[in-house]
């Protein structure tokens, strides 16, 4: 895919190169030449463009839009249950019911929403803002989203026919296994999240190499904008994590339908290597869904403060650093297991080092807005209410993680209070934000204020109103998933505020999506730089062309479009009217890992129906095992794998060898 | 492509770990009947061996333009992991237990089992790009599949080392 560049005889490193010239885009880049990228890289027309388009801002902007939707089931979820639980002695829901939605409900919440969203986020955002034309692979990229939506459909089908998972999103064993469970319920979930895995991992693997080959010229890596330190953290972390997960599911599945011994104590097997592999995976996991939501905040915030982010050194290496540690700590989710006391000190001192990293960010944060000249807009509402939930969260988190604590709090309310707080806080009221602040980016259009200030007064006064008195619940004992309690326990009016919140806070979603669509059908024209931020994906049209950058840019510091108030005349500037055109076919630059000097032209694939074709033939495969059908499965398998030599066939365009042009 | 070959290798990492934690944690001894011999398994392990080296050597050929020769060489790869293939049929088809008798036969079987998958799948990836590759369609040139394919197999290679040391070494340490 890739030739060796010649490099220009007037190639100067963008830090050598001299201050920008100041030319507009257009009077620069010849109308024939933007005619031929956008030739190159449309979409074909119809519905072949439609399935096949590995364009990463369709697939982001799907991504989006599919995790909202997943949000809003999920959330419907969370409302029955609430419903049920206003009222002591409530018959809403029997049992099984209530089991299947708490369980539905944070499996779609974890790993249906939270980690998604990110991705589609992430997705549309990382060649805008590092200056490239797509991802590494953009094949890859539009089958991990495929594969996304294939396997939530294969999750939720079991949802009609009564069998969704029961077990919680943490499944654990024994109650997961098939003496305590028989039917189809737990098989879903150990296939839903192996399939699911494919597509998580997939997809990080792209974000990795992205970074590592698709920057613009001179964008080192203290350069890039902090949410690419998040998602590419995030990202190895998923690629080291996922297969432990993959594996237990793979091991219970064996267990509950063929009798293996596994987890099994009956054959020497260890019910508790369950919960090892699961917070192997599962402890990293909660931070890959907040580092790159707090990568937004720590983009986005500073926009609205107008000044650079304080300690961008700092907040990045806490970045990596929270990952490192987070490696370390998972045997905290297993206080109440009765391990060996040292091994339980020694993991409960680790987990309390992780506040430090996350103290820096927060300390960044209040650092930036108290430096800076904040405007009141919905999107820095929305961050720097992550500010305080994080907080919040953070102090429960730090309670949850002494042993003395847990042990009291352990699957009480305490706990449901606490992860709200991280997920929705962290996650959720930054995701809402992101939209405010990138939506003009996404469709050229500007969102309601007002009604912005409604969907935050809503959602925040709905969300603290639910889940503050939660915490309460929890110290007084009231167990988690449990489906009802006695009124002579006095939760009762406890619970009616939580649920009143709860709809409060749902009524804020709603109005939310609303505003949205407003905003698509007849929002004002946001023009490419309405907020006047400072880093790439601000200095191209709204909504982007399909080639994103008529010229790949030359970069030479952390904020290309602030240099003219931040850096001396004399210090070099970036140059982001000239620079690598290539506009042969649909191509763009690949630069060296580090120091991010220009490398290779990169042959890019044009759309292709193979994603989805890929993603659709693991579905007879999974279905198969989960009906326990070979045949039906090992037809999956050979379609895959005919797929899969599709997929390589060798290609002459990709292997063309190509002189790159430098454009001045 | 290297990070998806990667996080295949931490599958093995968890799959030893939930190996050394059972062994850990079993009351009785873990391994029935003693270490398992070493009669089909060291000329196997010498096979996949061997068959790395073919396989780059069939990879080297090709840059040096010698088409021929590195489609013998892929061939005797293919041979080679045939063998390996059918020697653990034999080696489980022997095994006194079955999948479902302990956790130690369950663990034993899911991670030979695992690790057999892949040799299958570079298996299979040897034999399309050998079809290529005689159909023309892979030339000296191509350079890019002929890697990819020699990094998967050289991986699943490197990776049985590990489960080599961990189901026939490591109960013999004991
Ligand atoms: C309207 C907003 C929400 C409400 C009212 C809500 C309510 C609830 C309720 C009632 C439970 C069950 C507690 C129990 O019986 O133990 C629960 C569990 C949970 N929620 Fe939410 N939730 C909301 C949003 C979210 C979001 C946005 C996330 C994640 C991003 C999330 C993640 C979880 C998780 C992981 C569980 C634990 C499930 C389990 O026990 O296996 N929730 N939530
Ligand atoms: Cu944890």
């Amino acid at each position: 895919m890739s030739t060796t560049l010649d490099r220009p005889a007037d190639w100067k490193a963008p830090q050598d190169a001299g201050p920008v010239d100041g030319a507009p885009l257009a009077s620069v880049i010849p109308a024939e030449a933007e005619r031929r990228l956008a030739e190159a890289w449309e979409d074909s027309p119809g519905l072949r463009g439609w399935f096949g388009t590995v364009d990463h801002k369709k697939i982001g902007i799907r991504y989006i839009i599919t995790a909202f939707v997943f949000l809003t089931i999920g959330g419907v979820e969370a409302l029955v249950m609430r419903l049920q639980l206003a009222q002591p002695n409530n018959n809403l829901l029997n049992p099984e019911q209530y089991n299947q939605l708490f369980s539905m409900h944070g499996v779609t919440m974890i790993f249906l929403y939270a980690l998604p969203i990110l991705s589609g986020f992430s997705n549309y955002l990382w060649p805008l803002m590092l200056g490239s034309r797509d991802m590494a692979y953009p094949r890859l990229n539009a089958l991990s989203f495929w594969l996304y939506v294939v396997s939530g459909i294969f999750l939720y089908v079991s949802f009609p026919l009564g069998a969704a998972p029961n077990d919680g999103w943490f499944n654990y064993v024994p109650n997961g296994s098939a003496e305590y469970d028989p039917g189809p319920n737990i098989d879903v979930y150990c296939l839903g999240m192996i399939f699911l895995g494919i597509s998580t991992a997939v997809g990080s693997a792209n974000f990795v190499v992205t970074l590592l080959r698709m920057r613009a010229p001179g964008m080192s890596l203290n350069r890039v904008p902090i949410i690419i330190w998040g998602t590419l953290t995030a990202s190895a972390a998923n690629l080291l994590a996922i297969p432990a997960v993959s594996l237990a599911c793979l091991m219970l599945w064996f267990d509950r339908n063929f009798g293996t011994h596994f987890y099994d104590i009956g054959g020497g097997g260890q019910p508790l290597l369950w919960q090892h592999l699961f917070w192997m995976f599962g402890h990293p996991w909660v931070y890959a869904v907040v580092l790159p939501a707090m990568g937004m905040v720590s983009d986005g915030l500073p926009v609205h403060c107008r000044r650079p982010l304080v300690g961008y050194t700092l907040v990045a290496m806490a970045t990596v650093t929270t990952m490192v540690v987070g490696f370390g700590v998972w045997l905290h989710h297993m206080f109440a297991t009765g391990l060996p006391s040292l091994a339980l000190s020694f993991f409960s001192a680790a987990s309390f080092v992780i506040a430090i990293p996350s103290a820096i960010s927060v300390f960044a944060w209040i650092a930036t807005i108290w430096t800076g000249r904040a405007r009141l807009t919905v999107p820095f509402l929305f961050f720097t209410s992550v500010i305080l939930l994080f907080v919040i969260g953070g102090v429960s988190g730090v309670m949850t993680a002494s042993l003395a604590l847990d042990w009291q709090l352990t699957d009480t309310y305490f706990i449901v209070a606490h992860l709200h707080y991280v997920l929705i806080g962290i996650n959720l009221f930054a995701v809402v934000g992101a939209v405010y602040h990138w939506f003009p980016k996404m469709t050229g259009r500007m969102m309601n204020e007002r009604l912005g200030y409604w969907v935050f007064g809503l959602m925040f006064g709905g969300f603290n109103v639910a889940f503050l008195p939660m915490h309460l619940l929890g110290l007084e004992g009231m167990p988690r998933r449990v489906y009802t309690y006695g009124a002579d326990m006095g939760f009762g009016t406890t619970n009616l505020v939580v649920t009143v919140g709860a709809i409060t806070f749902a009524g804020g979603i709603g109005l939310f999506f609303l505003s949205i669509l407003l905003a698509r059908l007849s929002g004002r024209p946001a023009g490419p730089n309405p907020w006047d931020g400072p880093s790439l994906e601000w200095s191209i049209p709204s909504p982007p062309p399909a080639y994103n950058f008529a010229v790949i840019p030359l970069i030479a510091s952390r904020h290309p479009l602030w240099e003219d108030r931040l850096l001396a005349e004399d210090q070099p500037h970036s140059r982001l009217a000239e620079g690598y055109l290539l506009d042969e076919g649909k191509e763009t630059l690949g630069v060296t890992p580090l120091d991010a000097e220009p490398d290779v032209i990169l042959k890019m694939p044009g759309d292709s129906i193979l994603p989805v074709l890929l993603s659709v033939s693991l579905l007879p495969l999974f279905g198969g095992m989960l009906l326990l059908k070979p045949w039906f499965a090992a037809a999956g398998a050979a379609a895959a794998f005919a797929i899969l030599i599709a997929w390589f066939w060798p290609h002459p365009v990709l292997q063309r060898e190509e002189q790159a042009r430098m454009y001045v | 492509m290297l990070c998806l070959i990667a996080t295949e290798g931490i599958l093995f990492v968890y799959l030893i770990f939930s190996y050394g934690y059972l062994a850990s944690q079993s009351r009785g001894p873990f391994v029935p009947d003693g270490a398992p011999s070493l009669d089909i398994a060291l000329p196997a392990t010498i096979a996949l061996l061997v068959s790395s080296a073919t396989a780059e050597w069939s990879k080297r050929s090709a840059r040096s333009g010698n088409l021929a020769r590195s489609q013998l060489a892929l061939a005797c790869t293919i041979v080679l992991g045939a063998i390996f293939v059918v020697m653990s049929g034999i080696e489980w088809a022997h095994k006194p237990f079955a999948f479902t008798d302990t956790a130690y036969s369950s663990i034993y079987f899911l991670l030979t089992g695992t690790h057999l998958t892949h040799v299958l799948v570079g298996l299979l990836a040897l034999g399309v790009l050998l079809a290529l590759s005689l159909g023309g369609r892979v030339k000296a040139g191509h350079d890019q599949h002929r890697t990819l394919v020699t990094l998967y197999w050289h991986f699943v290679d490197a990776i049985w080392l590990f489960v080599f040391a961990t189901i026939y070494l490591s109960p013999r340490l004991t």
